[in-house]
């Protein structure tokens, strides 16, 4: 193999920078060879070039399925990429009550909640609940963190009332299943909230879920944001260095 | 035939008679109670449609008329059927007179009680009445069309607005779905009214109307006569407004309804003296039209573990079964629930889970039951996904499910996409045609894994069931057996809207149902 020259990246197929991607998509148009063919002609026009269209199917209602390779001509300079990535060092169960204990010197309060129209609690549950997920446990079993989980659908106004009530010192929200990016809007919603009320800065607030990444979540205004596949531990971590940070002992 | 499991019979029939002690407590407890959404629908099953100014539906205007003033413990048909003979109006006119203001049902004259029941009995007669010829519409269509072999496949539309998910349906349709399910927009099982008319804005899923179920119907229907096979409607009997999505369903020609006793209670914090009343009301309802219902037990298994809780499936279905049995609803339309849920990464997890979906035929061998795919363990990585859902669908033959909610490779991303669901058909049609009998074809080893597990399985929801005859249900739901959430019989949503029947409580509906299932008065 060539040697890798990281500043000009393109997909990878079989062989170095050939640039092969696969895409698959619906076109509102009927099964036939002109709807093949217009499947070629818009990954063509999408920059793909020999574009090769080696499956479609007929979805009824006038709708095609198909399945494209192509070849990516664009590149990528690897070398000049930058994201924002939660920097607190992770620590483990036993690390983390003993750095609240000795650092924070009280029990912290945590509230957890699928907001909004979302019903999915799984990313929450993992998070929150005792018996935790994939070997960890949840914060409601850590014996330093009095954690709420206020389960899903809870609206914004609920969180901020809950949060005043319970004394939050940090604020999870978990978005997993979102139409039309409406989880969006709604993690904005709640940071307006809690600044009207004048609570953000008292407050670690973080969000999680699929869609979620670090750099959106600063956008929106929150502390910290965790893909999927995020483990208790790593939001517990996050939320007391943060704490010890901005002095919210 | 006998156990392919060895499952002992004696242990099922036990679990079967704390299962129907538990039920019997409950049916104790609902029979001196209703509800304002009780009574809601049965106005609406009188004919009472449409909404006032401020779009509040008005079997919500004459029930809250009546409710607030602590006028509801004989029923509403009564102070109803008074303004139909005072006033001359029809139940719709009636109910817009009231809305307007100009009639005060509270402060009318009373009627002879004769003239009462005489119209009372006429009005409940036209209702089911109704209700039977669409259940006659629908075995035209079976007899005629005739319908795909289980299990059934069963997809959902979710886009938010019905006229999309008309197309989106009829898409399925003609790629090989039997069954379509229009997911409701989230929050609707909390809000205590149901909106009314068309509807083309949601979240997650479109607003369960009537209008909204008359267009999907209108739709499959069309394209069921094109394919030559029927096409299923199946929305959600469930919430806060139970029954009376269970009679809209009965009066356009729903097939199948989500609708389980317990769910509202653990998952949406409904107040479980509310919700324990309504499930009765509306499993009569679907009973009589002829509706499947399919219960949530897959739900436990998002919140706590799928191997740990596999027990809990079981003892649910048992409780969900005897109080099915006691609304009138005979085991063929029991589409009881259960999941394909562990771990992936789990050795020998689908050996497991065939135990359990075929522990769960043997055990209910009439009912359709309703087989749930991956949703907990789907990643994103949408290639595993598909595999997933593809031992999800070689179970689902193999144990003779009846009803199979295909998994989706995008779970846990968004709602389908178009072609996701045809994937999904494609996928089960391939495996269910392709493996169609293997289930005739096994036996499995007596001191085996899969032996073991069932009948591990069973054993604990005897343990469980037994434990929860002894304390009850309200308090088993308050201490957490279920699902690891605890819910107090005073706690939740809804509980303003319970109201003691009085001596003198009438309701046509609910007796003539009661008339026609053969479901026995209880104790009053």
């Amino acid at each position: 193999m060539a040697d890798a020259d990281l500043r000009h990246v393109r997909p990878y197929g079989d062989t170095w920078n050939d640039g092969v991607v696969q895409l698959s998509f619906s076109l509102p148009v009927p099964y036939g060879e002109e709807a093949k063919e217009a499947a070629r002609q818009f990954a063509t026009k999408m920059g793909l070039q020999e574009a090769s269209v080696v499956h479609a199917t007929d979805l009824g209602e006038q709708m095609t399925f198909f399945v494209v390779y192509g070849k990516a001509q664009q590149e990528i300079d690897f070398t000049a990429i930058k994201v924002p990535k939660v920097e607190s060092p992770v620590m483990d169960f036993y690390e983390i009550n003993a750095f609240i204990r000795e650092r924070i010197g009280r029990k912290i309060v945590v509230i957890g909640a699928c907001t909004g129209t979302d019903a999915h609690t799984v990313g929450i549950d993992a998070i929150m609940n005792m018996k935790g997920y994939a070997g960890e446990y949840g914060l409601e079993r850590y014996p330093e963190i009095d954690a709420y989980n206020l389960g899903s659908q809870v609206q914004n106004e609920e969180m901020v009332r809950k949060a005043i009530e319970l004394k939050a010192d940090a604020i999870l929200v978990s978005q997993v299943v979102t139409q039309k990016d409406v989880h969006i809007p709604n993690l904005g919603e709640l940071v307006d909230l809690l600044e009207a009320q004048g609570l953000r800065k008292r407050m670690v607030l973080i969000c999680g879920g699929p869609r979620i990444h670090h750099e959106l979540a600063l956008e929106l205004g929150y502390d910290a944001g965790f893909g999927p596949g995020t483990l208790a531990p790593e939001a517990a971590s996050f939320i007391v260095h943060e704490m010890v940070k901005r002095h919210l002992v | 035939m006998d156990s392919q499991l060895y499952l002992d019979k004696r242990q099922v029939d036990e679990a079967r008679a704390y299962a129907s002690a538990i039920a019997e407590q409950v049916m104790r407890f609902i029979s001196d109670k209703t509800t304002i959404a009780s009574e809601r629908t049965v106005l609406r099953l009188f004919g009472l449609d449409g909404v006032d100014e401020e779009y509040v539906p008005l079997p919500n205007v004459v029930v809250d008329h009546v409710h607030e003033r602590g006028g509801l413990a004989g029923g509403i048909t009564r102070p109803l059927i008074a303004g139909l003979i005072h006033t001359g109006l029809d139940v719709q006119g009636l109910g817009e007179a009231v809305a307007r203001g100009e009639v005060d049902l509270l402060s009318l004259p009373t009627a002879p009680e004769e003239a009462i029941r005489e119209r009372g009995e006429v009005l409940a007669k036209e209702a089911l009445m109704r209700i039977a010829a669409n259940r006659a519409r629908r075995d035209e269509y079976l007899g005629r069309l005739g319908e795909g072999p289980q299990p059934y496949i069963y997809v959902i539309v979710a886009t938010g607005n019905i006229y999309e998910d008309v197309v989106q349906a009829r898409a399925a349709a003609r790629q090989g779905a039997d069954i379509i399910a229009v997911i409701r927009s989230t929050g609707q099982s909390l809000i205590d009214y149901v909106p009314y008319g068309a509807t083309t804005e949601g979240f997650g899923g479109t607003f369960a109307t009537q209008e909204n179920f008359r267009i999907m119907r209108a739709g499959l229907d069309e394209v069921g006569e094109e394919l030559g096979r029927y096409i299923r409607l199946c929305n959600y009997c469930s919430g806060l407004c139970m029954p009376e999505i269970a009679a809209m369903g009965a009066l356009e020609r729903l097939d199948v309804m989500l609708n389980d006793a317990l769910y509202g209670i653990l998952f949406r914090d409904i107040n479980m003296q509310r919700t324990l009343i309504d499930q009765n009301f509306s499993r009569m309802i679907n009973a009589y039209a002829g509706v499947i219902i399919n219960t949530g037990e897959d739900n436990y298994l998002t919140t706590a573990d799928a191997v740990e809780a596999a027990h809990t499936v079981l003892a649910s279905q048992f409780i969900n079964e005897q109080l099915a049995l006691r609304s009138g609803l005979p085991p063929q339309q029991m589409g009881l629930g259960h999941a394909f849920e562990m771990n992936p990464m789990l050795e020998d997890g689908f050996l497991y889970e065939w135990a359990q979906a075929l522990m769960a035929r043997e055990i209910f061998p009439q009912a359709p039951l309703k087989y749930m795919p991956p949703t907990k363990h789907m990643t994103g990585n949408i290639f595993r996904g598909h595999v997933q859902d593809a031992l999800f669908n070689l179970i689902g033959v193999a144990t003779g499910q009846g009803i199979q909610l295909l998994g989706m490779m995008t779970e846990q991303i968004h709602t389908p996409l178009i072609h996701d669901r045809q994937l999904a058909i494609e996928s089960a049609r391939y495996i269910f045609n392709n493996a169609r009998h293997l289930g005739e074809e096994v036996q499995f080893n007596p001191q085996g894994k899969m032996v073991k597990r069932a009948q591990e399985v069973l054993a604990q929801a005897v343990d469980l069931l037994k434990e929860m005859e002894g304390k009850g249900l309200f308090q088993s739901l308050a201490e957490g057996l279920f699902a690891d959430v605890k819910r107090s019989p005073t706690g939740g949503k809804g509980l303003h809207g319970v109201v003691v029947k009085a001596d003198d409580y009438y309701n046509p509906v609910f007796d003539r149902l009661q008339t026609a299932l053969g479901v026995r008065e209880e104790g009053r």
